[in-house]
């Protein structure tokens, strides 16, 4: 099982916890990585704000390099992931499109190869057995909400790897990995991270409410699948009783007893080993 | 609820639909006012204008009223309305093309730190290739006047809390191919900045 890997800006800054999880995870597992050399920003929420043809070329930059490696794209943030999708569906559409966007980044771009969140990996090509038969340390007794967000499964056309309104791969995942995966409002909720400098009155009020929903169900931690959410519910969340914040990947790593887990879980802003000692995970 | 702005501004483009159209590929004339997305819109609390009602004014032409409106700036992309629409409207896609439209014809922008936002993002990734935190917070806080001491407080406890948990970056990474990037942006953009 091997994949082109695209990291994407954060894992180098703000998401430098999911970056290291994630690749010391599918070294656990037998998912071989290999980064795509030399890639670009896709651009964001800010490549198709600004310009379409400006957000498909970025993108389609990457696509033609991983093309290049032969292989599929294995993707951690669920924004990049989106884009990536987007320019590579349309390409496919279109053969005018591929053309230009080809001659746009100066390199051949055939649109041959497809592009995968590795959630979408773990659940559906791995298989959640797969993940089961490496638990060392079941994470019982911790209650979690999955959060999906908007990317990860929306437009369903574009993404589609679960259903956009009640996805359950990481609830299954989180299943199999000993904890309690708890049914809630806000699943599929957006945390508002794309205004947050910008506007931070809404994506305050937008996250807030995320936080409230999990709270509601009791949840001791949110479970996310992408570094944009992340930055947002974990450095932006308010009040006394904060909740944990914690990448999906984390929390395999966790239940497979890997070692560098705790140094993972030092890098979030709102703590989150009280909790996991308190379950005697670490 | 942001208050709703009386349509006083009655000036029609009958071409305005047209473009709109041409311009997105959004089939906004198949929208039959069900308000399927106003009713699951997360950041309608702070537009005023309704989802659904930028469509219906962008197809009668209303081009003033939409382009001033602050829901193009406000729209996150959640791409939950277009996910739920049953006539598969794109309205995530539709806002893109309006607000490209404001900025192009520099009408008065109703939310002026969004774009400044989008841009001070796309300004390290036009030089290095990769995003650069730094840089961008900089260049948007100096551009967007987030001088004031609580706006100065937040940035100085999330950039202290990032530094000791490593999570810094204090020089930007320059990939190879930074000619390919200039390259794009110029054929793109052409002589529009970032
Ligand atoms: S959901 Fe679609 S058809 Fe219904 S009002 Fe909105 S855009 Fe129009
Ligand atoms: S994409 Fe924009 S208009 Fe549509 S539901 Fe989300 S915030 Fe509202």
């Amino acid at each position: 099982m091997k994949y082109a890997f695209y990291p994407g800006c954060t894992q180098e800054s703000t998401a430098i916890e999911f970056g290291r999880s994630s690749e010391e995870v599918c070294r656990r597992l037998g998912i071989e990585l290999e980064e795509i050399p030399d890639w670009n920003c896709c651009g964001a929420s800010s490549g198709h704000f600004l310009d379409d043809d400006l957000a498909h070329a970025l993108t389609a930059r990457n696509l033609a390099l991983a093309e290049g490696q032969g292989l599929d794209t294995a993707i951690v943030c669920a924004a990049c992931y989106l884009r990536l999708r987007c320019t590579q569906i349309k390409a496919r559409e279109s053969a005018d499109f591929k053309k230009k966007m080809a001659e746009v980044i100066g390199m051949p771009y055939e649109a041959t190869r497809t592009v995968r969140h590795l959630l979408d990996i773990i659940v559906n090509d791995l298989g959640i057995e797969e993940v089961t038969k490496k638990i060392v340390k079941p994470l019982t007794g911790l209650r979690l909400a999955p959060y999906y967000g908007c990317y990860l499964v929306r437009p369903p056309e574009i993404v589609g790897f679960d259903d956009p309104e009640n996805p359950l791969s990481m609830d299954r995942l989180l299943t199999a990995l000993g904890a309690e995966a708890l049914d809630w409002a806000g699943k599929v909720d957006c945390c508002g991270g794309s205004l947050i400098l910008s506007k931070e009155e809404i994506a305050m009020k937008l996250l807030g409410e995320v936080i409230e929903d999990a709270r509601e169900v009791d949840a001791e931690a949110i479970v996310v699948a992408c570094p944009m959410c992340h930055a947002n519910l974990d450095m932006r969340q308010s009040g006394k009783n904060r909740l944990p914040i914690l990448y999906f990947t984390e929390l395999i790593g966790l239940a497979l007893d890997i070692e560098e887990s705790s140094t993972w879980f030092k890098k979030h802003m709102v703590d989150a080993i009280p909790l996991l000692r308190k379950h005697g995970l670490i | 609820m942001a208050s709703k702005p009386k349509y006083n501004n009655t000036v029609c483009d009958p071409s305005f639909a047209a473009q709109v159209r041409e311009r997105s590929g959004v089939e906004i004339e198949r929208c039959y006012q069900c308000m399927t997305c106003t009713l699951g819109c997360d950041a309608n609390f702070a537009m005023d204008v309704a989802p659904n009602q930028i469509v219906r004014l962008t197809q009668i032409g209303m081009k003033e009223a939409v382009l001033t409106s602050s829901s193009i700036w406000v729209c996150t992309s959640c791409e939950a309305c277009v996910t739920r629409c049953p006539n598969e409207i794109n309205i995530p896609h539709l806002m893109d093309c309006l607000h490209q439209i404001a900025l192009e014809e520099e009408t008065p922008v109703k939310e002026p730190a969004v774009p400044v936002f989008h841009r001070a993002f796309m300004a390290p990734v036009r030089q290095f290739g990769r995003q650069f935190e730094v840089l961008m917070t900089g260049l948007f806080i100096l551009k967007a006047r987030k001088f004031s001491l609580r706006d100065m407080l937040t940035n100085a406890k999330l950039g202290f809390g990032m530094f000791t948990r490593g999570k810094l970056k204090f020089g930007p990474h320059r990939i190879k191919g930074t000619k390919a990037m200039n390259d794009i942006f110029q054929k793109t953009l052409g002589g529009r900045g970032t």
